[in-house]
């Protein structure tokens, strides 16, 4: 399948839709001022940084979307965005040992297995128009469900310690003794996702099919892209969260700061890196 | 002082290396009956009995085990000859059956009733969904998958703390059933009357340091009177 994005008409809302648009905060302000939220200044702040950081996004995009331009930027653009999922995730969840080294690890295997399939059977064309957008897709959800994971399974190192030192009690690796905790940290990372793929087109119509569709572009056409957007962003969740959750069960020693394995992470990366390998040669044998 | 020794610490520090809990216990503890460790609030006496199953290392000092030095033992493998029993009893999610085969994935239902009887508990409570039980019950069965391990010593940090006198008291006498068949048994206690129901040998520990160590009829007449406090010897 190999869905045309050329040729939509632009939907070009000019300055007086987008000031519009805008009105709608000042609704949102005005009820805030009404019922005495105190949430006035929030809702300006967010609606104002949101534009600037998106008329900086569009500005930028418009160097790599360019068909005359190098994919190298697209590159550059991908590495900055995992470097950046991977700082964040490292911000939310400091507890955890190389988790830095750990989550950029895992939002590249996931990029590497989801975008190689959407590329290697040239689902989209690999070009700065697709890449870009595609990545942000894979980082952009999987940050939120990295962090989801890393926080859940932090909390139950702490309040589940009784029960995880009454299996280590018993004799029980570090990693046999975590892993119930993990398997559970990572359904909880992932159901959401599965109830929101279940959902689409019931519950609520998804933004990737709501903005071709007010760009222009046939709904069935649109329908296709959401689909395959759907499912990528489901692969890639599921492809990070399960990587993190292999790091952590190597990691879970020093999540409980006992003495086994101490160079478990080392361990896992080593893996890592050969996963990755392979799926780098796969995916080169894909195209 | 027992002539057969089990663990025996020497010079050992516990605790964060700039603010140890422990420092400087060299005692050898008996192989057989039940020693039981006394101490104020915050002595480390649970820093102590933590240590000799490695579910924490000492930052000083040196542990054994029938002369096997602790820190080449793997966990695993120590763990499953030292067992060891909480104050609040950690239920695994399932059944009682459940709850053993995360000791022994092979047990049998059969094996899984004879070690429930063993600890005075009904063969019927096998399937029973663990997170029903009573805080007795839930703490015998904790024993009983102690005991599955085929432990040879156990570690008990205060185990009838939450417990009411009749679970207290049945929790007590399978400890004494137990190191009457051979299981040494190291019991945290600060009940002054459960150390004169079970203790043979008493290990007094006060402001993270030994301060004595004996038999408790020994120690009845120790000249310090914080440690005849804490063993409730007779006036």
């Amino acid at each position: 399948m190999s869905v045309a994005l050329f040729g939509m008409d632009r939907a070009d809302i000019g300055l007086a839709g987008l000031a519009a648009s805008g009105g709608l905060i000042a609704v949102g302000v005005g009820i805030s001022f009404w019922r005495g939220l105190g949430l006035e200044r929030s809702l300006l702040w967010a609606a104002l940084r949101a534009l600037i950081q998106l008329l900086i996004v569009g500005w930028a995009l418009q160097l790599v979307v360019d068909p005359n331009d190098s994919l190298i930027w697209s590159g550059v653009w991908l590495l900055f965005m995992l470097a950046f999922a991977a700082w964040t995730t490292a911000q939310r969840a400091a507890e955890v040992p190389k988790v830095f080294a750990l989550s950029l690890l895992a939002y590249a295997l996931s990029g590497v297995v989801t975008l190689g399939v959407l590329f290697g059977f040239q689902v989209y064309e690999l070009e700065g128009r697709t890449i870009v957008p595609l990545a942000g897709i894979v980082v952009g959800n999987s940050l939120s469900a990295t962090v989801l994971v890393s926080r859940q399974i932090l909390e139950a190192a702490s309040e589940q310690r009784g029960v995880i030192e009454g299996r280590l009690a018993l004799g029980l690796s570090a990693r046999d003794a975590f892993q119930p905790h993990l398997q559970r940290a990572l359904r909880t990372a992932l159901v959401p996702q599965i109830e929101t793929t279940k959902a689409v087109g019931i519950v609520a119509l998804p933004g990737a099919m709501v903005g071709l569709i007010l760009a222009g572009v046939d709904p069935a056409d649109a329908v296709m892209v959401q689909i395959s957007v759907m499912y990528l962003v489901l692969g890639s969740v599921a492809t990070t969260t399960t990587v993190m959750m292999m790091a952590f069960h190597a990691n879970s020693s020093h999540l409980l700061n006992s003495s086994v394995d101490s160079d478990a992470v080392t361990l896992c990366l080593a893996q890592c890196d050969r996963a990755v390998a392979w799926l780098a040669a796969w995916n080169v044998l894909a195209w | 002082m027992a002539s057969s020794t089990g663990f025996s610490l020497l010079e050992v520090a516990a605790g964060p290396a700039e603010a140890p809990i422990l420092t400087d216990i060299t005692v050898d503890l008996p192989e057989h009956g039940i020693t039981v460790i006394v101490g104020p609030s915050g002595s480390g006496k649970s820093t102590l009995l933590r240590l000799l199953n490695r579910l924490d290392d000492p930052v000083g000092g040196a542990i054994t085990w029938r002369d096997e030095a602790l820190s080449a033992m793997p966990p695993p493998t120590l763990r499953r000859q030292v067992g060891t029993i909480f104050q609040r009893a950690p239920l695994f999610e399932g059944s009682v059956l459940d709850n053993f085969r995360v000791a022994d994935p092979e047990v049998s239902g059969e094996r899984g009733r004879h070690v429930l009887e063993h600890v005075g508990l009904s063969a019927g409570l096998l399937d029973r969904d663990a997170a029903t039980l009573s805080g007795g019950e839930a703490q015998r069965m904790c024993v009983a998958r102690a005991l599955l391990t085929r432990p040879e010593v156990l570690l008990a940090d205060e185990p009838t703390a939450a417990l009411d006198i009749d679970a207290r008291i049945a929790v007590e006498g399978l400890a004494r059933q137990l190191a009457d068949e051979g299981i040494a048994v190291l019991w945290v206690s600060h009940d002054t009357d459960q150390v004169r129901r079970l203790a043979d040998h008493v290990l007094a520990i006060v402001d993270g340091k030994v301060a004595a160590f004996g038999h408790l009829s020994e120690l009845d007449m120790h000249a310090d009177p914080i440690v005849r406090r804490l063993i409730g010897a007779p006036a």
